[in-house]
């Protein structure tokens, strides 16, 4: 054992992040969030014991939450990661001096985003109920709308991250990953939107996922769905889609200027 | 030998900025059917941004370029004209997961080619990868990765191929393969070709003129024989010298 050896390689790590900005914010990212989620799921559980409600459906409300929440996450993978999939393989340059365009392009990795949800969703669906016994289609046909919004705002989270990607190269890469979970506190996945304080109740308005997850514990609750909450998530869905598509195509237009983008891929 | 008839790529005073620094100056050239036409130059010349520009990778800030009479600048037409057009470099790869023939088969959906799986089957066999063309991409060896890269670049038959450094990571037996075969195609099918690499003695073989670059813009164009003159070189590789270390006609 070399001591010389040893604070070489803990100087190699010190030195990437003392320049790489999302490698230590990232340090802070995910205790926080963590922090936020469970505190909240904490909150929510200790009022409905002090209130002295009856027990809801635990099992349906986290096992439905987590099944939901990961349809907005591979959603938005099968655009990120499936991009940078090219830039790790050096296969990026030779997709974009082929014919193909950006719209083509990410039409494409929309089609790879549906066929991940739908594999994901089954097999998720499928082991919660052989585990669980919990069956996730007791939500019956809402499940057809919650799943197309939260399969939109993953697109338009996976676009808007892609663009990021491309202008700040493979340094932001970790923005694929991380970036989708910084809409779950606000989103109300494990507890209802009441249980946040007011400020982030207002935000929570502006998030189409926190619709959703309402949407599914009132229908486990038997309350059946809000059609006016859903037309509300799908309504922000398709800006926020419109707005990170027009994102993409300038920071593509931005990057070509710069030189990135034949950069990104060699 | 300069080929005839009306160029295939016409490139007039592009230039390209990045903020302050001036990578490519303002050049102009032409490249015609069936020509190979050597981009040379020290590392930071321009050579790869001007490739770039015209595949529309970069902008250019300046200039224009039209390629089969189309302008790659607007998207309709660079479709076009990347349908008819190919490039490869010693700097871009496969995906790696996936196996030679579906590496292949991915690109000759890109684009459009009719009969992919006879076009797919007869690059392999041309290109000697029958033994791998079932194994994954990260299986093969630097050579047979060039050979993939040079079969994709023939996928649809292209009348121009930009190539940049294409045998840079090939040992001196594939690299004079490769350098007879672009010979061969050239000849054969009037293809144009563009291409860059630091091997002069390749540069002197393969191309049959010669712009030199330096600090982004053309000083010197030619046959490699007249290059060799006017610099008053033993060969090539004594012009590069020179003009690397500033030495000018």
């Amino acid at each position: 054992m070399k001591w010389h050896r040893i604070t070489a390689m803990f100087l190699r790590h010190i030195y990437l992040y003392r320049h790489s900005l999302t490698r230590l914010v990232e340090i802070f990212y995910w205790p926080l969030l963590d922090l936020l989620v469970w505190g909240f799921v904490s909150i929510y559980i200790s009022r409905l014991s002090a209130e002295g409600k009856n027990t809801p459906n635990f099992l349906g409300i986290f096992l439905g939450a987590l099944i939901l929440w990961d349809i907005l996450f591979r959603s938005q993978q099968g655009i990120s990661v499936s991009f940078l999939e090219e830039v790790w393989a050096r296969n990026f340059l030779n997709l974009f001096v082929s014919p193909l365009t950006i719209g083509e392009y990410l039409l494409s990795m929309m089609l790879v985003s549906i066929f991940k949800v739908v594999v994901v969703f089954l097999t998720s669906a499928l082991l919660a109920w052989v585990l669980y016994s919990f069956n996730l289609f007791i939500l019956g046909i809402s499940l057809l709308p919650f799943v197309l919004n939260l399969v939109i705002l993953g697109w338009a989270i996976g676009i808007f991250t892609t663009a990021l990607i491309l202008r700040f190269g493979q340094q932001a890469e970790v923005l694929a990953w991380g970036v989708a979970f910084l809409f779950q506190p606000v989103s109300a996945v494990f507890y209802p939107v009441s249980v946040l304080p007011q400020f982030l109740q207002k935000l929570a308005m502006f998030i189409p996922a926190s619709y959703v997850f309402e949407g599914m514990r009132a229908v486990i609750f038997g309350q059946g769905i809000s059609l006016e909450h859903l037309a509300r998530a799908l309504f922000l869905n398709l800006i926020y889609l419109g707005l990170s598509l027009l994102f993409f195509f300038r920071m593509f237009k931005s990057v070509r200027a710069k030189g990135l983008l034949a950069r990104m891929g060699e | 030998m300069t080929a005839a008839g009306f160029p295939l790529l016409q490139v007039n005073n592009l230039c390209k900025s990045y903020n302050s620094f001036q990578a490519v100056k303002c050049v102009s050239f032409e490249l015609y059917p069936g020509e190979i036409l050597g981009l040379l130059g020290p590392n930071g010349a321009g050579k790869t941004t001007i490739i770039h520009m015209l595949l529309g990778l970069t902008s250019p800030t300046s200039g224009e370029i039209r390629i089969f009479g189309l302008n790659p600048e607007k998207a309709r037409e660079r479709e076009k004209i990347l349908s008819r057009m190919n490039f490869t470099s010693t700097y871009v790869a496969m995906p790696y997961s996936l196996t030679l023939r579906e590496s292949l088969q991915v690109f000759a959906r890109l684009y459009g080619v009719r009969k992919a799986k006879a076009k797919v089957d007869m690059l392999i066999e041309q290109f000697e990868l029958k033994e791998v063309a079932d194994r994954p991409v990260r299986t093969l060896s630097s050579g047979q990765m060039t050979k993939l890269n040079l079969a994709k670049a023939f996928v649809n038959d292209p009348d121009i191929l930009l190539l940049d450094e294409p045998t840079a990571s090939l040992d001196p037996d594939i690299a004079d393969r490769t350098r007879k075969y672009l010979l061969e195609v050239k000849k054969n099918r009037k293809m144009a070709i563009l291409y860059t690499s630091h091997n002069m003695q390749e540069m002197e073989e393969i191309s049959d003129r010669l712009l030199f670059l330096h600090h982004g813009e053309i000083i010197a164009r030619g046959t490699p024989q007249e290059l060799i003159a006017r610099f008053r070189g033993e060969d090539l590789e004594d012009v590069f010298l020179k003009v690397a270390r500033e030495v000018r006609p």
